[in-house]
């Protein structure tokens, strides 16, 4: 099959990858972690570079920040939220793409997850990881971050556990534990692999611990495959609790602009639409670098936005609906947050949201659009920061006037603001690069299953042919 | 075929690691709360160091009030540690030559004050008033143990908040009347349950809608 039959293939039915065997999948991908380090791509180095340099400003900013406490912060009264609570909400739903890739469309029986799901899992546990700096740090003493987690202490004291803060606490700490255990057990098979690929015997000796004893036995495929559907049902309602819960953060208060109960579902939609941007904006420049594009196809990246096309429509549709309930409520208070976000201090905001998550996307109608990467990726940048854009109005818009007009204030973010989050950035970056050189980025095993499938699916075709004839 | 890698006594060494992992974490979480609780961490029970070996237990039994010395615990937060000249009241006359009270006769010509190391320290965040505990049935020895019988001052008590939240959810265990507030060896116990619920109804301690309990009670 040449890839002129992928393009004439109106309905979809065909295998998405074509042209390999079982062993060129295996050395396409799993060469980039054997290459000697000299003979890695620039854009490799160009990344890592990046990523720990702006590290290095996360190191400063939380050290400045343990020194002399959340003062350096922007916050005030009543802006007791800040940049903290923006970030870490759009960390946590940059994370659900993984999840949703890896539970939900494998329960679907997607095929075209296979390509993707490992490089959003990696994602979707960096993202938690960037995004539980955030609340660790806003208590203004991490050391003592332990007294979130209820539990028999001298102080006599349990937690608030109406409170959807502490939620929060278990649906996050739940959320990063089953995306490990979902994401390393995914690995099991391809670290086999991997240690029979790799040369040097200490390397061979870590992926050999790491694949647990793994010999490829049928009797290992029956338990993996049991273990990797459980793992997927135990992911499923993940995907839609844990960003319903950090919307409930909002909505549980009475707080006009967040007591809304459109919150769990259009937040839970928002965290896809940028998981999904996430993972575009990652797996676009990796295709062209490491010559993935027979693996990650441009009909991956079509099925990619049309996802993001629905999950964003679903956020318009919640934004829509946010504006008329505050209208609808009747409460004067409502009511003036809505002209507030409207043409209040911060609706330069507002309306750069309402650009960047609403009409840009609306682009991906176009299928042309859909089939040019440079496009799509720039529209994924346009929702990466639309959807900081909407925490930014949640939190700071609704906090900045509320109920009592003698304590309205103005809220910025600080430098030191600003380097905590692009610090995570490069987090984010580093840990995305180390994962890059260290372990297949796609799953071998899976798409040695599509290869396998796609021969098979050579032979139907070909009985069919031969019947129409 | 590759050589092998592990050897089949590796297997065990797998294993044990998963359990090492699991007892690692226990084993760490319990020894801090141990460690947190300890006499090490807490001062319980031991002898601090001070510039002179002071004896409650023995001006106690002389019959010395509490209040003879700690002359505020009635009408402020702070019970008071006694100035020299407290000392000087009975020490001019008697055991004035004594070389264990050196310090004091030291402290009294130079006007320097004797410096006590604290042995029941609250943390700064902590607002405790001593009169409103001991004008309410609180006796002295609820907290400070008996005191009578300490040689050398320690503290009786771990302090803890859940320990003070203790009788601040349910004060009917440990109120006493009046009366014998200053008695050391009295115990509450040894009255019934409905007569000390009795003395809080006398005593005007309101317990409802937890306002014992309430944060700014004791974090102001």
């Amino acid at each position: 099959m040449s890839t002129e039959d992928v393009k004439r293939d109106p309905e979809g039915k065909e295998p998405f990858i074509s042209g390999h065997t079982l062993g060129s999948v295996s050395h396409k991908i799993g060469d980039v972690t054997t290459l000697p380090m000299k003979k890695l791509p620039k854009f490799w180095y160009g990344g890592i570079l990046i990523g720990i340099t702006l590290v290095q400003l996360l190191f400063l900013a939380v050290y400045t920040l343990i020194v002399k406490g959340t003062g350096i912060w922007g916050l005030n009264v009543p802006v007791a939220w800040g940049f903290a609570i923006i970030n870490f909400v759009w960390w946590i739903g940059i994370g659900h793409a993984g999840t949703l890739i890896s539970a939900i469309l494998f329960l679907f029986r997607q095929d075209w997850r296979m390509s993707i799901a490992r490089f959003a899992e990696a994602m979707t546990l960096f993202a938690v990881v960037c995004a539980g700096l955030f609340p660790l740090l806003h208590v203004g003493r991490p050391w003592m971050v332990y007294w979130l987690f209820p539990y028999p202490n001298t102080m006599g004291m349990w937690p608030q556990f109406r409170s959807p803060l502490l939620w929060d606490v278990f649906a996050v700490s739940t959320y990063a534990t089953v995306s490990i255990l979902f994401w390393y057990t995914g690995l099991v098979p391809d670290l086999a692999t991997m240690r029979a690929k790799a040369k040097d015997l200490w390397i061979k000796k870590i992926y050999h611990g790491m694949s647990l004893g793994w010999t490829g036995a049928a009797r290992h495929w029956h338990r993996y495959e049991i273990a990797y559907l459980l793992l997927a049902g135990l992911s499923t309602p993940l995907v839609l609790s844990v960003h319903s819960i950090v919307s409930l953060d909002f909505a549980v208060s009475v707080e006009p602009g967040w007591h809304t109960t459109v919150f769990p579902p259009y937040f839970v939609a928002g965290a896809i639409f940028a998981g999904f941007a996430m993972v575009l904006t990652f797996m676009i420049p990796v295709r062209s670098i490491f010559g993935f594009k027979d693996l990650l196809t441009d009909r991956h990246l079509d099925n990619m936005c049309k996802v993001m096309l629905f999950s964003g429509l679903i956020v318009a549709y919640g934004y829509l609906m946010e504006v008329f309930f505050m209208w609808y409520s009747g409460s004067p208070f409502e009511r003036f947050a809505e002209v507030n976000r409207f043409f209040g201090p911060y609706h330069n905001q507002y309306w750069a949201l309402i650009l960047c998550n609403v009409l840009v996307p609306q682009l991906l109608w176009a299928p042309k659009v859909r089939q040019n990467p440079l496009i799509i990726f720039i529209i994924c940048q346009f929702i990466s920061v639309g959807m900081w854009l909407e925490r930014f109005v949640i939190v700071i818009i609704s906090l900045h006037r509320d109920f009592l007009t003698s304590s309205w204030r103005q809220y910025a973010g600080t430098e030191w603001d600003w380097m905590m989050y692009i610090g995570t950035m490069g987090l984010f970056l580093t840990l995305v690069f180390i994962f890059i050189r260290t372990l297949p980025i796609i799953a071998i095993f899976e798409m040695r299953e599509l290869v396998h499938k796609s021969h098979d699916d050579d032979h139907g075709h070909d009985d069919h042919q031969e019947e129409s004839e | 075929m590759s050589p092998q890698l592990f050897e089949r006594k590796h297997n065990v060494w797998s294993r044990l690691s998963l359990l090492l992992a699991v007892a690692g974490a226990a084993g760490f979480l319990g020894f801090m709360d141990i460690l947190h609780r300890s006499p090490y961490v807490r001062y319980t029970k031991v002898r601090r160091e001070q510039p002179v070996p002071f004896s409650h237990k023995h001006h106690s039994n002389l019959g010395i009030d509490c209040r003879y010395c700690h002359i505020s615990v009635e009408k402020s937060a702070f019970a008071s540690v006694p100035a020299t000249q407290v000392c000087m009241n009975c020490h001019n006359l008697m055991w004035k030559e004594a070389p264990m009270l050196e310090p004091v006769r030291d402290s009294w010509e130079s006007g320097e004050s004797l410096e006590w190391t604290r042995v029941h320290d609250l943390p700064d965040f902590v607002y405790f008033n001593h009169s409103i505990h001991v004008n309410n049935g609180i006796g002295c020895a609820t907290c400070h143990g008996r005191v009578d019988q300490m040689p050398l001052m320690y503290k009786e008590k771990p302090l803890f908040m859940l320990w003070c939240l203790q009788c601040h959810r349910d004060p009917a265990e440990f109120v006493r009347p009046a009366d014998k507030i200053y008695d050391m060896a009295f115990d509450p116990k040894s009255l019934s349950r409905e007569e000390r619920e009795q003395l809080l109804e006398e005593y005007e301690i309101d317990t409802s809608n937890h306002r014992l309990t309430n944060c700014a009670i004791c974090h102001r």
